[in-house]
Formats: structure tokens, sequence, C-alpha cells
């Protein structure tokens, strides 16, 4: 039952970026609804495995390292959706669902054992840290679909060899604004998630936080940076365009390699 | 197959010069002169005139085709005096499904100079609206066209064929679409006063462009044109410190150098926080820089770059055209259909023979009973018989027939199809 709800949601990622490309380059009428109705439906079901998921294992979604990517990839598409229903950008879907279905079919290469919630008075600590990262590394998904429309566009117009891209891509000041908002919105959530994770892995070892296993933490700092350097290039410093989304395409890729050797 | 009768008879810029072109073009006036001389010729049945400046069409409905297309092409010669021999070799004539397949590729504009052009839709439907009023079309040449503006439409809905741009003008336009989120809080500068500049600027100024500076070397030409855009003057050494304040940056002066120059650009981008400009240099020789465009969130379109966004644009049409070609296809088989919908001749000899097939059962049934009749009387009896349907079924034929050129026309086939059972 879990499995075939879980291979649902892939599936359905799956086909909702084969459909979404398929729009993008050929524009056929009606395949970008059919495409978020797919996303809908992988959405239902990603859902019901994590409603399920908790039941049996009686705490939230966040213990296991398949739970944890089953979780990041959800409240990507969660996210997604909210960005589609409120800027209606056409193509997102083309850049950020398969990120969606890449760490969903990760997840199927994890354990899928039910491992008890650590029993320690800093729980609480850890619940945060977990749910606060992932929300951010959501928004920070957004931002690298909307980076990679931005930089397509951004050599379109530029080398002026408009091509097919350049027609269905949205404006550069929009993608650039959205940009953005997508990263002021996971930067904070990120950072807070940074530091509560910190925290609590000198409250549990007892050690000084440069005792942290420096492989797995390296890419996350350096993505932590990143995006700092884009949120305060771009609020403080008056940075734009092409920097800001080279830093959130970047940024993403770090974050990410740095998640799978995290968790 | 039925047949249509639809033939037209036309020079347009392909086929012909513009010299010869303007002398065949019929003016409103004259078109309710010609169109009411064509009806007058017993093998015109319908008529209607397209006349535009790449094209003059007579498209018509006749009793022979031939015979019809002749008539068209001498007409078009004696109504404006031009002699014959001078003619025959421009122009171009189509019957039958042709013609409707040229009436599509025509009011879809894949006929016309700039294909996709949007103009060629509205003249077609004056055209036909003035024919309609001078009722000088009917049943088929009405269908023809109604279809044709939905061909057209359908065309532009569901191909590329009207999506870009295919003037400077517009290319500069939709790139400043693709830079700016919205062009109504967006500024425009325009340095120099040339004549495609100001188009340019109208062409934004239309899309939403509030702000609008001119800077000249004569002041008053700056003041004048500003007037006419609704903008305001700058005084021209003044320009370049209000560089920064111009989003979107037309350049077309006389001057021989460089009047932009990359460091000014830099200094600009910088006082205004990175936020993206846009320049457009129509000017020959060029006014700007063209390192300009290698500044991080600057774009620099000079009169070439256009251009060939303008060519690539023009070639994607022509990709587009073919897959327009399959719809007009699709449509001109649908016609036809429709057309031989309309042919009464089936439907009367379907009903004959239905006829027939009845008296012949019911004579034979009688005459078996009735053994003791000669061969001469069972000879009468079928002649009776024959005659009497046949006077039944002579009225309803003849009108049949007349109604089948009326808009009513379908209607009555259906009726006797249906009450006769003709298509059991």
């Amino acid at each position: 039952m879990k499995i075939i709800t879980f291979n649902i949601a892939m599936i359905s990622y799956l086909l909702a970026s084969l459909e979404y490309f398929i729009y993008l380059v050929y524009r056929k009428p009606g395949v970008s609804t059919l495409a978020t109705g797919t996303v809908v439906v992988g959405l239902l079901s990603h859902t019901a495995i994590i409603g399920l998921r908790s039941q049996e294992t009686g705490h939230g979604p966040y213990t296991t390292s398949f739970e944890v990517a089953v979780f990041l990839s959800w409240l990507v598409v969660v996210v997604y959706c909210f960005t589609h229903w409120r800027y209606k950008i056409k193509d997102l879907g083309s850049f950020v669902i398969p990120v969606a279905f890449l760490i969903l079919l990760y997840a199927t290469f994890l354990s899928k054992e039910i491992v008890n919630f650590p029993e320690s008075q800093f729980r609480v600590l850890l619940t945060l840290h977990r749910t606060l990262s992932i929300i951010g590394f959501a928004a920070f998904a957004i931002a690298f679909g909307l980076g990679v429309m931005y930089l397509i566009q951004e050599k379109q117009v530029k080398s002026k060899k408009l091509g097919m891209m350049y027609f269905r891509m949205p404006s550069l000041e929009s993608l650039d604004n959205l940009i953005y908002k997508a990263v002021a919105v996971g930067f904070p959530l990120f950072t807070l998630g940074f530091l509560t994770g910190a925290i609590w892995n000198i409250k549990m070892s007892q050690a000084s936080l440069f005792s942290l296993d420096l492989v797995a933490i390296w890419p996350l700092v350096i993505g932590w940076v990143l995006y700092g350097l884009v949120f305060f290039g771009r609020s403080r410093m008056g940075w734009r365009g092409k920097k800001i989304a080279q830093g959130s395409v970047i940024g993403f890729v770090t974050v990410m390699l740095s998640i799978l050797l995290h968790v | 197959m039925a047949e249509s009768n639809l033939v037209i008879v036309g020079v347009n810029h392909k086929t012909t010069p513009v010299e010869l072109r303007e002398k065949l073009a019929f003016t409103k006036g004259s078109i309710e002169e010609s169109t009411e001389k064509l009806g007058s010729f017993p093998e015109v049945d319908e008529n209607l005139i397209i006349s535009t400046c790449n094209r003059v069409e007579i498209y018509a409905r006749v009793n022979d085709v031939d015979k019809g297309i002749d008539r068209l092409k001498k007409f078009i010669c004696d109504f404006h005096m031009i002699p014959y021999n001078m003619l025959d070799k421009h122009f171009y004539a189509f019957r039958e499904e042709e013609t409707v397949q040229h009436l599509f590729r025509v009011s879809s504009s894949l006929d016309s100079m700039v294909v996709g052009e949007s103009q060629i839709l509205g003249q077609v439907k004056d055209a036909y609206s003035l024919a309609k009023s001078l009722q000088t079309t009917g049943l088929i040449l009405n269908q023809l066209f109604e279809k044709a503006f939905s061909v057209a439409k359908k065309i532009r809905e569901e191909t590329g064929i009207a999506e870009s741009a295919v003037s400077i003008s517009s290319a500069a336009v939709e790139l400043a679409r693709k830079i700016f989120e919205d062009l109504e809080s967006h500024t425009i500068m325009l340095v120099g006063t040339g004549e495609m500049a100001e188009l340019a600027a109208k062409h934004l100024i239309s899309y939403g462009v509030k702000t609008v500076y001119v800077a000249s070397r004569t002041y008053e030409r700056a003041t004048a044109l500003a007037k006419t855009l609704n903008g305001s003057a700058l005084d021209f050494e003044h320009f370049k410190t209000e560089l920064h304040k111009a989003d979107i940056i037309i350049s077309s002066t006389a001057a021989p150098k460089f009047i932009i120059t990359k460091e000014m650009v830099q200094t600009a981008i910088h006082e205004r926080n990175n936020r993206p400009m846009f320049f457009i240099d129509i000017a020959v020789p060029r006014d700007i820089e063209p390192e300009v465009n290698d500044l991080e969130n600057v774009y620099l379109y000079d009169i070439d770059d256009l251009q060939s966004v303008v060519n690539a644009n023009l070639q994607e049409r022509e990709k587009e055209a073919e897959l327009a070609m399959g719809i007009i296809q699709t449509e001109v088989s649908k016609f036809n259909n429709w057309v031989d919908s309309l042919d009464a001749v089936p439907t009367i000899v379907e009903l004959r023979k239905r006829a027939e097939t009845i008296r012949v059962q019911e004579i034979q049934k009688t005459l078996r009973k009735m053994t003791h009749l000669s061969d001469e009387d069972k000879n009468s009896l079928h002649l009776m018989t024959s005659s009497i349907v046949n006077k039944i079924l002579h009225k309803p034929t003849v009108n049949l027939k007349k109604k089948t050129q009326t808009a009513e026309g379908r209607t009555y086939l259906k009726a006797i199809r249906h009450l006769f059972h003709l298509d059991d």
C-alpha cells in the first residue's frame, strides 16, 4: 500500500516533469494544465505517504534520512504549488518538479527502517533544526528554478541570439525580483535551521562547534555563505541579475550536496 | 463530387509590379459600380472584389469556370482601360477548391508580403461586408468568406504565425518587455530626434511607458518632440548626467563619433543600483560604444542587431506558415463537403429511384391478379403509372433545384431526405 502510494507520487512527478517539458518546447495547449493536475495527484499521494508513515512511527517526518528526503521533496512541491498559484510563472515547473522527483528517487535507495526519535531533552531543537532547514531548502529550490530560467533568458538577450526560449521565458526583471523573494524567505529560515542544528550538536556531544564532521559540514557552510551573499548583496549592495541568479543556482547545488552527505 | 463553380482572378505583389497594381486598384465607389456590372453578366452568379495596396482580386461564382475566368479578366482590363495583352501575364486565376484554398491563405495572411501581418484580415472583412451590403454575394460566397474568417482566427490561435515582432520598432518593444517587468513604471530617454526613434518611442508609450525625456542638440527640436510624446525636453549637455534616470535609451543622433561611452554607462548603472538598462542605437554611424553591452545588467542593440532579430522572426513565421497550411488543407476539404451537401442532383435521383421502385412493385402485384389483360393493356398501365409518378415529382424536383441555390437549400434537402426515408 505504502509502496504503491510512494510510486504514484514519484511517477506523477516524473510524468509532470515530462509534461511541463513538452509544454515548454511545443506549447501544446492543455498540456500545462495536465501537468499541474499531475503534480496535484502526486502531491496528494505524497501527503498520504507522510501521513501513513507518521502514524506508524508516532513522530514527525524528520528522523531517518528516508523521512527527511520524502519530507524535503514534499515541501518543494508545496512551495512550488504556492508560487505557481501566486505568481503564475509559466514553465517554472519544468525546472522545479524534476528536483522533487530526483529527491524522491534518491529516497528509494535509503533505508525505510523505522527508527525512534532520539530521546533527549533537546528533541525540540532537533525538530526545529530539521523543519526550518527543510522549509528554507524548499524556498531555495524555487530560487534555483527561477535562477536557471534567468540565466537562459539573460544569455539569449545578451548574445542577441533570440531562440525559442526567448519567447517562452518571462522578463528578466520579474525573474530577478522573484529570486530575491524566494531567497529572502529561504535564507533566514535556513540560517535559523543551521543555528539550531549547531546548538543541538554541541549540546548532544558536549563538543565544540569545530569538532563537527568537516566533510559533511563544508558544502553546507559554502552554500550558506553563498545565499548570504545573494541575500545581503541584493538587499544592501544593489547586486542584481546574473550574479543573483548564479548564486542561487550554485548555492542550491552545494546545499543539496551537503544534505545528501549530512542526513 | 459537386462543383462549387468558384473562381478567382487577380494580381498581387508577387505577380505584378506596383506601377501596374496601382492602376488596377478599385476604390469603394468603383467597387459599387463594378460589382453591379459584374452581376449583369449572365456568366456571373455571385461576386466580390478585394482591393488593397498589395492585391486586386475578384472572387466569383460562375456557371462555367473557364468562360467565367475569361470574363473576369476581360472585365478588369476593360474597367481600367488597360489592353488585355499587357495584363494577361500578370493575372493568376484559380478554380473550384483552389479558389477556396487561395482565399484561406489570403485571409490567414500566408499570402502577404509580411507573412502573419494582421491588416489583411480586416481588409478582407471590409470587402466582404461591402459586397454583402451591395447584395452581390449569395449562399456560396457568404459561406466561403465566413469560413475564411474562422480559419484565419484558428491559425492565429494555433500557430505562432503572428507571435513575433517583424519590424524594427516592434522588435525593440518586444525586447524591452523581456527585460523589464512592466513598462508602465519605466522611463525612456530619446537622444536625438530621428524618425525611427520617435516611432519606437511611440510604440513603447502605447505599451504603457509614462515618463519620456528627449535630448537633442537643437533644443527646439527636443521641445517639439517632447510635446508630441507628452514628455520633457533635456538640454543636450545635460543628458549625460541624467542618464541613470532612464531605463530605455533610444539614440539616433547624427554625431560622427560615439556619444555614449562604456564609462558613462558604468557610472549610470552604478548610480541606479544595477537596475537594468536597455540601449537602442538606431543611429548610423552608431552613437553608443558597442562595449557597453559587456556591462552586467546592460543590454545594447544597434540597428543591425534589431534587423537580424526581425529576420530571424520572419524565418520563424515561414516555419509556422507550413503548420498553417496543414490547417488550411483540412478546412478546404470540410468546405468541399459542405458544397457537396448542397447538391440537389443525388437527392433527386434517389427520390425518383424510390418512387420508381414502389411503382414497379405495386403494378406487378396488380398485374399478377389481372391475368386476363393483354400485353397492350399492361403496357398502358405501365405508362399511366409512370406518368402519375412523374407528374407528382415534377414540381418538387424543380423547386428543390431552385431552393438549393438559396440559403435554405440545405433545410429543404434534409427535409426531403427525411420525409422520403432516403437515408435508410
